[in-house]
């Protein structure tokens, strides 16, 4: 069994967020880059179905869609012990175009897992997209993925409760939290190891996006927040009535 | 307000671009775990006066411990850069778990590794890496500190043993160490290394009480009461004093990074604290004092980086020598320690609480600037270099 975990090199959570002077895209300058956070539990769920399925998993690769400056995330998914990299050199522009360049590599794996959304713009379109164009079964909110004898066994969320569901090979599994309990840090050996692993770089195929970005808002500021003393209700009551007319 | 919830790491000189991808993944991989495994427990733990014994193991798996060690004898074959990152995040948590993990490797797996005879490096470099095992180093006596050219802790050839008799003050990881590393002179007066395990008959390790600085590390001392050290547990590849110093070279080296990361820590938060807290109606960051006292811990973290770095490189190179690395040691801990009180300042009464780590580092770094040679002595060190008289004899 080989899978294949999207790996989206996202904004650290901690960033600033600004865009350029027309507000058509985000200005990436000073920005640290992660591994988007649902993708990094991807990788360290498949991580511990390879030690714990006596061989069944032969292989984690990873793969995104991205210019250079993104091999330094991929460089740390094969430092959490992904067994080999591809990066598709081109800019990811949007969810139809980064899906039509991953359904160029994706072919010959069992298991696909993409994260719910990316940390940056929230698609949550990329692992259902890619299903599609490869005419892939595909599970959205995935919460839990076991290997029973040599099926897959899946958790989904469902409103108010979970879902059990078996489905056969391949497939594409959108994965949310749950998957795995926390991102796996890697260990100094396998930095070290990450070294003499294949990073392959992929030419882009020509793919028209499917939306373009007309402008983006910033929310509006948040107000100060106000301290109300525990034994004046009355004056929090003024406030929601009168003020924010909100009672 | 949780001081290190989201902690952001200055670098106002863009010193990251120096850095290799590994070595950032390094240190970022050291970030989250301090992060995530230290920065939670460790006030309750220096209240409570108590490593977080639990943690060895983890820190074995992350390869914390011996990093720059080949992998053959379980190290992770890292250079010297990563180290330093390593030493810089583990004490942005606590000196303490840097010291545990600066006397695991640069004084206990270093030597073994550099001066041990290959049935040593087999038998104890492994398990030292994965924490398996814990080690010591016993340099520094009762009555011989900045001098420990006068110990008086000395072994007998006995034919088929050395018989030890001594002992050793202000050592740490001493009561949990199953291998100790020890300095003791011979019958002609040289000094020589030799490992002595733990439950060797005449071998005790008491607990130092009543520190008021690395609260969480453990500090003991080494007992020998005619302990016999078997032949082969002699450290073959060194005589003299050069054995302890190029220990202490390496540690050291780990202390100019290490106490970086406290410094940043202590200044992230003040910062942070400085934007949010009011005065006079507007946060007291907008004060001109205020913003003297984190103007000047920023230049102070900057200019001790790119010491570290420039450091770094010369240790990859092969070319860094004792004096660079004392300058190093003296000139972060000064500043680190002058930033912990600066910035605990900055927070007023909440500075002086355990809600904040200004305190903790703070008494932390009186160790740090007293440990691996004084303050004092380095500067001799570097009066020496400059002048080639030693001022400290
Ligand atoms: C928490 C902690 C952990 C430690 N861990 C270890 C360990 O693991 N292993 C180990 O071997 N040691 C360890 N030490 C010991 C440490 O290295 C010594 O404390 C240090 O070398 C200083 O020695 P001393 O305390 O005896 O001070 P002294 O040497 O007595 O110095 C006292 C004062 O005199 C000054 N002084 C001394 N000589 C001169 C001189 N020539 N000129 C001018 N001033 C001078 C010093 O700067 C200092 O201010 C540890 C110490 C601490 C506090």
């Amino acid at each position: 069994m080989k899978i294949l975990i999207l790996i989206g090199n996202v904004p650290d959570t901690t960033t600033k967020v600004k865009f350029n002077a027309d507000r058509t895209a985000f200005d990436a300058s000073g920005v640290q880059w992660i591994i988007n956070p649902w993708d990094e539990l991807a990788l360290t769920r498949a991580m511990e179905l390879k030690e714990t399925s006596g061989g069944a998993v032969e292989a984690v690769v990873v793969a995104n869609v991205g210019r250079a400056e993104t091999e330094a995330t991929l460089r740390k998914a094969l430092a959490i012990g992904a067994d080999k990299a591809i990066r598709i050199d081109a800019d990811p522009k949007e969810a139809g175009y980064v899906a039509s360049q991953l359904a160029t590599i994706a072919a010959g794996y069992d298991l696909i897992m993409a994260g719910i959304e990316a940390a940056d713009y929230n698609g949550n379109a990329v692992g259902g997209m890619l299903a599609e164009m490869l005419g892939m079964n595909s599970v959205s909110a995935v919460s839990g993925i076991q290997i029973e004898n040599g099926q897959l066994k899946i958790n989904r969320e469902i409103d108010g409760g979970s879902q059990v569901v078996g489905l056969p090979m391949p497939l594409v599994a959108i994965v949310q939290k749950g998957i795995a309990k926390e991102p796996r840090i890697p260990a100094m050996r396998g930095i070290m190891m990450a070294r003499s692993k294949p990073l392959e770089v992929v030419q882009p195929i020509d793919a028209a996006p499917m939306t373009n970005m007309v402008t983006f808002e910033m929310p509006p500021a948040k107000a100060a927040c106000k301290m109300i003393a525990e034994d004046q209700a009355k004056d929090l009551i003024h406030l929601l009535r009168d003020e924010a007319k909100v009672l | 307000m949780s001081a290190s919830a989201a902690y952001i790491a200055p670098d106002h000189f863009l010193v990251d671009e120096l850095f290799s991808e590994e070595q950032k993944i390094v240190r970022g991989s050291i970030r989250d775990w301090v992060t995530r495994k230290v920065k939670p427990v460790i006030e309750d733990h220096y209240e409570r006066a108590k490593f977080p014994d639990y943690l060895i193991r983890e820190m074995g798996e992350l390869g914390i411990f011996g990093p720059f060690i080949p992998v053959e004898y379980g190290g992770s074959g890292l250079d010297y850069i990563s180290y330093g990152l390593i030493m810089q995040e583990l004490e942005r948590g606590d000196s303490g778990v840097r010291s545990m993990a600066s006397v695991q490797t640069s004084l206990v797996m270093y030597p073994i590794h550099a001066f041990g005879s290959e049935e040593q490096r087999r038998k104890y470099l492994p398990k030292l890496a994965t924490g398996e095992m814990i080690g010591c180093f016993g340099l520094t006596e009762p009555n011989h500190g900045s001098d420990p050219g006068s110990m008086v802790t000395r072994f007998k050839d006995m034919g088929d043993h050395y018989l030890l008799n001594g002992a050793k003050m202000w050592i740490t990881n001493s009561t949990v160490a199953d291998v100790a590393v020890v300095w003791a002179k011979d019958e002609q007066n040289v000094v020589r290394g030799l490992i002595v395990e733990k439950g060797m008959p005449g071998f005790t390790a008491p607990e130092t009480h009543g520190k008021w600085s690395l609260r969480a590390s453990v500090t003991g001392e080494l007992v020998f009461d005619n302990v016999k050290v078997p032949k082969e547990n002699m450290l073959p590849n060194v005589k003299g004093l050069k054995g302890p110093l190029s220990c202490l070279n390496s540690a050291r080296y780990g202390i100019a990074w290490g106490v970086i990361g406290a410094a940043m820590d202590c200044y992230d938060s003040a910062l942070r604290y400085a934007l949010e807290r009011q005065q006079f109606g507007k946060p007291i960051a907008a004060f001109q004092l205020q913003q003297k006292k984190l103007a000047e811990a920023l230049t102070e973290i900057t200019k001790a980086q790119l010491l570290a770095w420039r450091l770094g490189v010369l240790k990859n190179e092969g070319k860094v020598t004792a004096a660079q690395i004392s300058m190093a040691k003296r000139n972060n801990v000064e500043i680190a320690l002058d930033i912990a009180r600066n910035m605990r300042q900055v927070l007023g009464a909440m500075g002086i609480t355990n809600d904040f780590p200004m305190m903790r580092h703070m008494m932390n770094l009186e160790s740090v600037i007293t440990y691996e040679g004084t303050h004092d002595v380095h500067l001799l060190i570097t009066g020496n270099e400059l002048t080639g008289i030693p001022a400290f004899k």
